[in-house]
């Protein structure tokens, strides 16, 4: 680099440094890094699609967001806590990926339901019963990378064959997050599957941990599965895929994984559920609460407040 | 050493010297005194620590960000500076340490970091006012390194100074939309502001007279300014803003000498910046500790990592 230019690097970064009270731009697309929106913000206003009960629609919108929204919460909880720089960085950025997801969907759940609410009413002035998460998003991994890594193999082969099949959705908010999603889960999953590889197959006690890992977070995997009301109606109106049907491919790639990282296949009950219902009824289990109480602390604080 | 040896190492001390005075830069494979390159080591692990501890204070309101958008650029945030701290790692690896030596170092406590991550953040203002303030200060610290004397060092400066601006931009911006929300918002503001104010000064280290360090540095083309230089500087960058904000800085001596076209401005407490960097600080234990626990906890992963590793090249050889 010539002197020339050296110097006029310092010359611009001075100047953005004292034009700061001027400025207020919000189009700079790196204003806000991996919220996700600059692609489907002009669809999130997008008619329903035909045949497809709003009602049902929102609350789609709002199983698909909260997942992403509650696990990108634990995720973040790596930050400053992970074993090494380069983890920093991959785990921050899956929980950004999936905030951004959450953000989009929960517009388009605000939109859909006509009553005024944007995103963040949906985050921070819902209660648990509200929320239509699955149990796997909400537990604490009590910062165990081993756990950490068994809940992203699962939560990111799960979600990748879903949005995989939403990429033909008949709404196009869901068909566009699809879109972007299937990119960002499709490096979540194989981030996963390296970590599974390494600590099943690296040494004796990351064997140990990584089962043990499995094992902690398998009792949660069959909820995933569990096909909801809303679901079985907005698949015969071309919305929203069945679950349940992506059960086999899950099933297919967790035992490529886990084969080749000398793991076994958790072999322990699903939690059970009350009277049927679990996430998507809102039904949650103890952890949620926590999650939440934390989460809304400031927002709940200042009603009224605009940030 | 023979008198072949001690001639050729006054050649290569001159041409050292003369890439140094023809404001060049030194590479790795340049020859160096010890003595600059140590002081590089100590500078650049100095500033990687801090981008690593920085993370924790800001870290510390992920969970609790108050909208989604917030959260969004909060997370970001903290990213860059865990690849901040990698570039300057990385940086410093160019001068024969190594990343994980350096780690040991700070959690030893036989490295240091800025002396600003040992204040706590008791408000979500203190996001903002961070970005504002704690960047901005590093900012005018960092431009200049942008023109530093050694090259990898340099060229990570040029990349970090881009995304600091942009920190700084997002503070001031939430800043400015706190001061324009409720009373109680504003107020979070004007109480934040009271507290990062004294302690952002401070990060300019000490006066010109008490910073034994500053000359030989600025000889080498390593520092470019003096501390009280880039204090001015940054007072008198920073007074605009704080009015367009509706802040007051808590300093009755601040005023503007139209005699210097600069601002005059009261002595930072010297005693608790001594405390703070010998350790004594509100959160220095804590934030030690914080870091030592990651460490340790990720040792066994790790470790993990290189078994594999160390298994799948043992695969490869067999197969050849």
């Amino acid at each position: 680099m010539s002197p020339h230019e050296v110097h006029q690097g310092e010359h611009d970064a001075t100047n953005a440094y004292q034009s700061l009270s001027e400025t207020t731009e919000h189009d700079d697309p790196r204003w806000a890094f991996g919220t996700g929106f600059e692609d489907v913000e002009a669809e999130i206003s997008a008619p329903v699609p035909e045949g497809t009960d709003p009602a049902d629609l929102a609350a789609y919108c709002q199983m698909l967001g909260d997942d992403a929204l509650i696990y990108s919460q634990r995720l973040s909880e790596w930050v400053a806590n992970a074993p090494e720089l380069e983890e920093e960085v991959a785990l921050a950025n899956t929980a950004l990926d999936l905030l951004g997801q959450a953000r989009v969907l929960l517009s388009r759940a605000g939109h859909v339901e006509g009553r005024g609410r944007g995103e963040d009413a949906f985050a921070y002035l819902r209660d648990q019963a509200g929320f239509r998460n699955i149990a796997l998003a909400e537990q604490s991994d009590d910062l165990d990378f081993a756990r950490c890594i068994a809940r992203l193999l699962i939560f990111s082969t799960w979600r990748l064959a879903l949005l995989h099949r939403l990429l033909g959705s008949a709404d196009p908010v869901i068909a566009a997050v699809a879109g972007k999603g299937v990119k960002e889960l499709t490096y979540h999953r194989d981030y996963a599957a390296r970590w599974a590889l390494r600590l099943g197959d690296g040494t004796e006690e990351s064997h140990r941990r990584m089962q043990a890992g499995l094992e902690w977070a398998w009792p949660y995997v069959e909820e995933l599965f569990r096909t909801s009301d809303e679901e079985r109606r907005l698949v015969e109106a071309g919305v929203a895929v069945d679950p349940a049907g992506t059960r086999e491919e899950f099933d297919a790639v967790l035992a490529q994984v886990l084969e080749q990282a000398t793991l076994a296949r958790p072999e322990v009950a699903p939690v059970g559920t009350i009277g049927g219902r679990s996430g998507r009824q809102g039904i949650h289990t103890e952890r949620l609460g926590h999650v939440l109480a934390e989460m809304q602390s400031v927002a709940r604080e200042h009603p009224g407040a605009t940030w | 050493m023979t008198a072949t040896d001690e001639r050729s190492h006054h050649a290569f001390e001159d041409e050292f010297q003369a890439t140094i005075d023809a404001d060049q830069r030194i590479e790795p494979r340049d020859w160096m005194p010890e003595a600059y390159r140590k002081t590089l080591i100590r500078q650049i692990a100095q500033h990687a620590h801090s981008e690593i501890i920085g993370m924790q204070p800001e870290g510390n309101w992920i969970s609790r960000a108050p909208s989604l958008r917030r959260k969004a650029i909060l997370l970001a945030k903290v990213q860059d500076e865990a690849g901040h701290g990698m570039y300057l790692y990385a940086a410093a690896e160019t001068l024969g340490v190594d990343r994980e030596e350096l780690t040991e170092k700070l959690i030893e406590s036989k490295q240091k970091y800025s002396s600003i991550f040992n204040y706590p953040t008791l408000t979500y203002a203190d996001v903002g006012v961070i970005g504002w303030l704690v960047d901005g200060a590093a900012i005018c610290n960092q431009v200049p390194l942008c023109r530093c004397s050694y090259g990898p060092y340099a060229r990570a400066m040029v990349r970090i100074c881009k995304e600091e601006s942009f920190h700084q931009r997002q503070g001031y911006e939430l800043l400015l939309a706190m001061v324009n929300g409720t009373p109680e918002q504003k107020a979070m503001v004007q109480e934040s502001v009271n507290r990062w104010w004294w302690p952002s000064l401070m990060m300019f280290g000490p006066a010109d007279g008490d910073s034994p360090n500053t000359q030989q540095s600025m000889a080498w083309n390593i520092k470019r300014h003096t501390n009280d230089e880039l204090r001015q500087r940054f007072v008198d960058m920073t007074v605009p803003q704080a009015a367009a904000l509706g802040v007051t800085l808590p300093d009755p001596d601040l005023r503007w000498n139209s005699e210097r076209q600069a601002h005059d401005f009261g002595e930072p407490d010297w005693s608790e910046f001594k405390a703070v960097i010998t350790g004594a600080g509100p959160t220095n234990a804590q934030r030690v500790a914080h870091r030592r626990r990651a460490h340790e906890n990720g040792a066994w992963v790790r470790e993990a990592a290189r078994a594999y590793a160390d298994k799948q090249a043992a695969k490869k050889q067999e197969a050849v």
